[in-house]
């Protein structure tokens, strides 16, 4: 495993429109809450990983997603700021993403006990990007409210700068070997 | 887009211990325990007031990773520890959690009489058709094809059908998840808690390191074509057609909650006399 550091600087979130009277109930504030869950379930699953990668003995991995967890916990927080919130809204379960996962979680399926940083920013990439096309759809579909238009928009532009800077921070660490996940003492009895 | 209407008193987080599970990274059970706290947090409840009873395996851990009142029993015997505890404590929500080889086959007697008893319990399978925590060999769900170190040609035997027993044996709520799609899962466990009586919940959980392939189960699972229904024979005809991944409520029955008998009265002592006397 890469003895090189990962990244530590956490992507800025731009301050939204601070001190603007927010609506309590409405379009805005229900695309807000889910824009807070979004961030939320990101958090708990990047914490959820380091977790895992703790109890296998990976330790820089760990490391990297506690900060990445720590990133969209602050994010989430921002919102609850934003709006003014103070507690969290109910995260319905009725709720439906493109897919089973909100946008910016990883599946728990993605993870291996011998990942290293590449492979831990690759799936950090993925979820930026795949928030990214989620905020912009909103943005530019003809029946979003106006102002839920303007905000999507710029979450949109902000997960594009959070790309931009996860694929700088790809550049920083080393690539994985072809044969990264070949360990000497599998669980799987071999032949 | 639904209104965030209400505020949560507890969030799932507050039904997580600081304990790290240790099942292998990529392993499904580590969604079907956020689904779990999930739908606690969705149905207002309180760790206090919740109790998760489990038997051996590795998805049998759940109760230490949750924050509710927890029993990790004797293999196979999860069903009959939580109908005990719910008949004892009624107040209590209780939900009994376990993989296929210790539901199925060391508890599958208990499997069989808890769907007939009929307690007001939740029963959450975490299905991935084999033995994990003892390194891999073929479970009642494993398919008689799949060959492996331990079972050379396979098994050969027809894999248990879990959900058409649960509706034979009497459970009153049967449903089927993924562990990919954690709402859709959380979604159903809450249901399964609300509705009355027995609620059997198998939830299809990969296990990455022996069954590497059932990371293909993201794209053969769908949704059931049709409504639950309350007609058992109906349930019956579609569970006997089913292809093992049809996911959704797939029976919701109306048969009564058992209820145990108000205890009696202890008897004094010389009544018990009175009892033996010959």
């Amino acid at each position: 495993m890469s003895t090189r550091k990962a990244p530590t600087k956490a992507p800025a979130k731009r301050k939204r429109a601070a001190g603007r009277a927010r609506p309590a109930a409405g379009p805005y504030a229900d695309f807000m809450a889910r824009a807070y869950v979004m961030e939320v379930d990101a958090a708990e699953r990047y914490a959820d990983f380091a977790d895992q990668m703790d109890v296998h003995n990976n330790p820089e991995v760990a490391e990297l997603f506690r900060k990445l967890s720590r990133i969209e916990a602050l994010h989430a927080k921002r919102i609850l700021e934003e709006m003014g919130w103070k507690q969290p809204p109910h995260a319905l379960l009725t709720w439906r993403w493109d897919a089973p996962e909100p946008p910016e979680t990883a599946a728990h399926s993605e993870v291996h006990y011998l990942m290293q940083p590449y492979h831990a920013l690759q799936l950090a990439l993925r979820n930026e990007q795949r928030a990214e096309k989620f905020l912009a759809r909103i943005a530019r579909a003809p029946k979003t409210p106006p102002a839920v238009k303007r905000a999507a928009a710029e979450m949109a532009g902000e997960e594009r700068e959070h790309v931009r800077l996860i694929q700088g921070w790809m550049k920083r660490v080393p690539k994985p070997a072809k044969d990264w996940d070949r360990d000497p003492d599998p669980p799987v009895l071999g032949d | 887009m639904n209104a965030p209407a209400t505020v949560a008193a507890l969030t799932a987080q507050d039904f997580k211990s600081d304990y790290k599970p240790v099942w292998c990274p990529g392993c499904g059970d580590y969604t079907v325990l956020a689904s779990i706290t999930r739908a606690l947090a969705a149905l207002n409840l309180r760790p206090e007031n919740v109790a998760v009873v489990s038997g051996i395996g590795c998805s049998s851990r759940i109760p230490a990773y949750t924050t509710c009142y927890g029993f990790h029993g004797v293999h196979g015997r999860a069903l009959a520890a939580g109908t005990g505890l719910k008949v004892a404590r009624p107040d209590l929500t209780v939900l009994v959690a376990g993989g296929d080889g210790d539901g199925y086959s060391i508890g599958g007697n208990h499997f069989l009489h808890a769907c007939r008893r009929n307690v007001d319990l939740t029963y959450i399978v975490m299905d991935n058709h084999v033995y994990g925590m003892t390194k891999g060999q073929p479970s009642p769900t494993t398919e008689p094809e799949w060959k492996s170190k331990l079972s050379p040609g396979g098994t050969g035997l027809r894999e248990f059908h879990p959900l058409v027993i649960a509706l034979a044996a009497g459970a009153n709520f049967i449903a089927r998840g993924f562990s990919g799609d954690p709402s859709g899962t959380a979604t159903l466990i809450a249901e399964a808690v609300r509705h009355p009586g027995f609620s059997f919940v198998e939830v299809l959980s990969p296990c990455v390191t022996f069954r590497p392939e059932q990371r293909a189960w993201k794209e053969a699972v769908h949704p059931a074509p049709v409504a639950p229904t309350e007609d058992p024979a109906r349930a019956a005809r579609r569970l006997m057609t089913d292809d093992g991944f049809n996911i959704g409520v797939l029976y919701k029955g109306s048969r009564p909650a058992f209820s145990p008998a108000a205890p009696k009265a202890p008897l004094s002592p010389s009544d018990l006399e009175k009892d033996f006397a010959l």
